[in-house]
């Protein structure tokens, strides 16, 4: 671990507010418990943003693709917040793990390809399936193998955690 | 044959053996577990939350349901084989983990919750299927999923950090 990144995971692990939350047998598991159900929302709703470009979802009545949007928005900030927690519980543990730092870069890659292709996604997800281009698709189903990838280095930092 | 035998079986087996002894078969099976679950769990949610009216009403129930259960059993064949299998590996101490025993309890009830909501609409859900607001026996049911699958989510990341000790 770089010395600088060491030094703030142990200031970090010496607030009072890190300290309550060592000591609260509860909250860790609590947290995760959250952090899992709103990854689920993420990718419950880009499955459904697929199905929708795929036409399976049919075409009369469009699904609200901007509502799954905001949702996958919505979760992200709950899994922000107690992804922030649980570092706050667990600097060094978190911070310094390589499954960690992996996580945060395909966190990086999703966001900027959901930022970038906003307008994209909401134009092919509203036009009938069969309008929906190859790159819209492609689009949805790289999102959903790096959500895919994000959960498993989430599950990887316990098991390849920093010192 | 009782449950400690079975328990001492199923972990003696080559499939557990292998499981409880290499280091990357467990936390890679228990990857593919969770994502299987979070598939579970997010795709019932959005049909429960269809059943609450509190999204995506002007959809049908069944437009919904009939792509998504598709994927949730998928998925959580998945997470049954992969659970069974994080199981084997050694069986008695998750057997014996409270947790455990609710997490299974309570997916026992929300299988009986949604058998119970299928035979009870069965004959009735075209006249509703495409209404905006459902009647009150589908938001209970969906309710009733909704809470249990969110307990059952908790009860499986608290085996985890009952089982160290």
């Amino acid at each position: 671990m770089p010395h600088t990144l060491g030094v703030f995971c142990d200031w970090l692990a010496q607030t009072p507010f890190s300290g309550v939350l060592q000591t609260t047998q509860w909250v860790v598991p609590a947290l995760q418990t959250v952090h899992i159900l709103a990854i689920g929302a993420v990718l419950a709703s880009t499955l459904m943003i697929a199905l929708r470009m795929l036409g399976v979802l049919g075409n009369q009545q469009p699904v609200g693709t901007l509502w799954f949007m905001r949702v996958i928005g919505g979760a992200l900030t709950i899994l922000l917040l107690t992804g922030s927690l649980l570092i706050s519980a667990e600097p060094r543990r978190s911070l310094g793990s390589p499954a960690f730092q992996l996580k945060m870069v395909l966190l990086v890659c999703v966001c900027t390809l959901l930022i970038l292709y906003r307008g994209r996604l909401l134009r092919a997800a509203h036009a009938p399936a069969s309008v929906s281009n190859g790159s819209s698709k492609a689009l949805v189903f790289t999102s959903l193998l790096l959500w895919m990838g994000i959960i498993v280095a989430g599950r990887w930092i316990a098991y390849a955690s920093g010192q | 044959m009782n449950l400690t035998s079975f328990y001492a079986w199923l972990e003696a087996t080559s499939w557990g053996t292998a499981i409880r002894e290499n280091e990357l078969l467990f936390p890679t099976i228990e990857s593919i577990h969770v994502i299987a679950i979070t598939l579970v769990f997010g795709t019932i949610a959005l049909v429960d939350l269809r059943l609450l009216c509190l999204t995506c009403r002007d959809t049908r129930v069944s437009q919904l349901t009939r792509p998504l259960l598709t994927w949730t059993w998928s998925a959580f064949t998945v997470a049954a084989i992969s659970g069974s299998l994080l199981f084997s590996s050694n069986a008695a101490a998750y057997g014996h983990n409270l947790y455990f025993r609710i997490k299974m309890l309570l997916m026992l009830v929300a299988g009986i919750n949604m058998l119970l909501f299928h035979f009870f609409s069965s004959r009735t859900w075209q006249s509703w299927d495409h209404l905006p607001d459902t009647p009150t026996r589908a938001r209970v049911a969906g309710a009733i999923s909704l809470m249990l699958w969110i307990a059952v989510v908790a009860c499986g990341r608290w085996i985890g950090f009952t089982m160290l000790s």
